[in-house]
């Protein structure tokens, strides 16, 4: 069974055709980096998120590569045109089997 | 106190050229880091893996980090990239590199037409004061780079680990 | 006189004169109080204030879930008693530290009390993200009010132990709270500025922990960095210095759930 948290989207539910819109997506995720250690000398396994992709109407308008470099509950703001109405998917795919869908509709005029 | 005296032994001499030399070679470091230590060899790797043998040109990347960052766990960096963004002519991706983290690449970003801009904000961990690099690829296969310098510090009373 | 005996003699003095605090000079304002709120950065500060940039607002919809859940041998929420929405406990994180039939309980320390007595479900550890959770789910109800912790005839004597806690120097650095955060706040400790350490946005989303911790984790590094034994989670001392904190901070807004770095 797959690893997966909590996600959340804001964008606008709305847009004219054309417009370019932002969206803000952030994932609930320590991001453990695989730098750490514990008390006893013990090296911490890296487990981060590693991809997001944004697919709008089935195509994918955005991807990016997270790394351990990246904060902990990773923050993405991005824009993509609003074209067409309909569903946006998020999703989120990264180490030990981790993985996280949040969706949004949106309506444009 | 001792005074510079001229006609001192010739070994003891050269030994106050050679420590003369270095603590200029010190204050030199010190005052201008950039010019006289080597940049961090993985992050130029890294870099050099992205654009392989095309030239990165300066320019078009305009890459933001507040200059003074109180911990380097969370650093907001925003990043946006002169491009018109049409079906023929947009940013294919960006490459984000920090010079002192231990793994050089932090953040990449893959846009395309339907983008609208070519702009995104994240937030990033900064291991120390450096230099970030941001390096973007563009639908006619050019490269072009921009940086921003930051200081981090670290807040006061952190945890006994 | 030469340069020598003014360079031995009268600056030292000199420096001493002007280097004295001359703020007592000054007549000080009415409320000289200032959240940690205001040290931060820009960035950080839009980070505690819009909900969906701020990583704590996770905690406050796992501690929803978690008050809605029902548990232990009596199979009750929190919400059985106090309302799905939580709205009802509104104004309750401004009165904690309180007594609570007899005893000094934080507001970790009631929610546990709830768990143990009334839904008959084990106690929660301190720093443990299902008490992070609710204690930011419930002290989230009261953000913006202002803290109502006021000394009452009950509480005066840990009142009192608190406060003497606060001015109490400890550890190898042999300083007491009061030396940083009451007399030196404002000035700079390394390169950071020295907070007055009003606890007005707890939980909060450290991001030197870059997790939700309580007040008392806060604490406890305050006092390894000045290199002293550090009070244990949920003990009375802490309660004690808790108590004192809140009604130092009495009149200040809540912020929970706050981002600190």
């Amino acid at each position: 069974m797959s690893k997966t948290s909590r996600t959340g989207i804001t964008m606008p539910a709305q847009a004219k055709k054309g417009t370019i819109i932002e969206i803000r997506a952030i994932a609930q995720h320590d991001m453990e980096t695989g730098y750490r250690y514990t008390e006893d000398g013990k090296r911490i396994p890296r487990d981060i998120i590693q991809l997001f992709t944004c697919q709008y109407n089935g195509e994918e308008v955005f991807r990016s590569d997270f790394y351990p470099g990246t904060g902990a509950n990773p923050l993405i703001i991005f824009t993509t045109e609003a074209v067409a109405s309909g569903t946006l998917v998020f999703k989120w795919v990264g180490d030990g089997g981790y993985e996280a869908v949040n969706q949004a509709q949106i309506t444009v005029s | 106190m001792t005074e510079f005296n001229p006609r001192s032994n010739p070994i003891k001499l050269s030994r106050r050229t050679y420590l003369s030399a270095l603590g200029l070679f010190g204050l030199s470091s010190w005052m201008a880091p950039s010019l006289t230590m080597a940049k961090k060899p993985e992050a130029m790797e890294a870099i050099a893996k992205i654009a392989g043998s095309n030239t990165i040109r300066d320019g078009r990347v305009n890459l933001v980090i507040p200059p003074l960052v109180e911990s380097g766990n969370l650093v907001v960096l925003k990043l946006s990239i002169e491009s018109p963004m049409t079906a023929n002519d947009y940013v294919k991706a960006v490459h984000v590199i920090a010079e002192e983290n231990p793994s050089p690449n932090i953040f990449t970003a893959y846009f395309t037409p339907r983008s609208g801009r070519a702009e995104l904000t994240t937030r990033v961990r900064l291991a120390d004061s450096q230099r970030v690099w941001a390096i973007a690829q563009m639908s006619d296969g050019s490269f072009w780079r921009g940086y921003a310098d930051t200081l981090v510090t670290l807040s006061a009373c952190t945890e006994m680990i | 006189m030469n340069l020598f005996v003014f360079c031995l003699r009268v600056l030292p003095l000199l420096v001493i004169l002007i280097g004295v605090d001359s703020s007592q000079a000054l007549e000080a304002p009415k409320d000289t109080r200032q959240s940690s709120y205001y040290l931060m950065t820009l960035e950080n500060r839009a980070m505690q204030d819009d909900s969906n940039l701020n990583p704590a607002a996770f905690w406050v919809m796992d501690g929803h879930s978690l008050w809605k859940e029902k548990i232990g041998n009596k199979n009750v929420s929190c919400a059985s008693c106090h309302g799905d929405s939580g709205q009802k406990m509104a104004g309750v994180a401004t009165q904690f530290p309180k007594m609570q039939k007899g005893k000094l309980q934080t507001l970790e320390g009631q929610i546990n009390q709830c768990r143990t007595s009334r839904q008959e479900a084990p106690a929660l550890a301190y720093e443990s993200k299902e008490l992070l959770a609710l204690t930011t789910f419930v002290a989230t109800q009261s953000k913006g009010l202002p803290i109502a912790v006021q000394e009452t005839p009950q509480n005066k004597k840990d009142l009192q132990q608190g406060h003497q806690f606060f001015n109490t120097r400890m550890g190898q650095l042999n300083l007491s709270c009061a030396q940083c955060h009451q007399d030196r706040a404002g000035l700079k400790l390394g390169g950071s500025l020295i907070p007055q350490g009003h606890p007005t946005a707890y939980p909060i989303y450290r991001i030197e922990w870059q997790t939700m911790g309580s007040l008392q984790r806060r604490l406890r590094n305050c006092m390894s960095g000045v290199r002293a034994k550090q009070f244990e989670y949920g003990s009375q001392e802490m309660a004690q210095l808790e108590l004192f904190l809140m009604w130092r901070a009495r009149g200040m807004p809540l912020e929970t759930p706050g981002v600190r770095p």
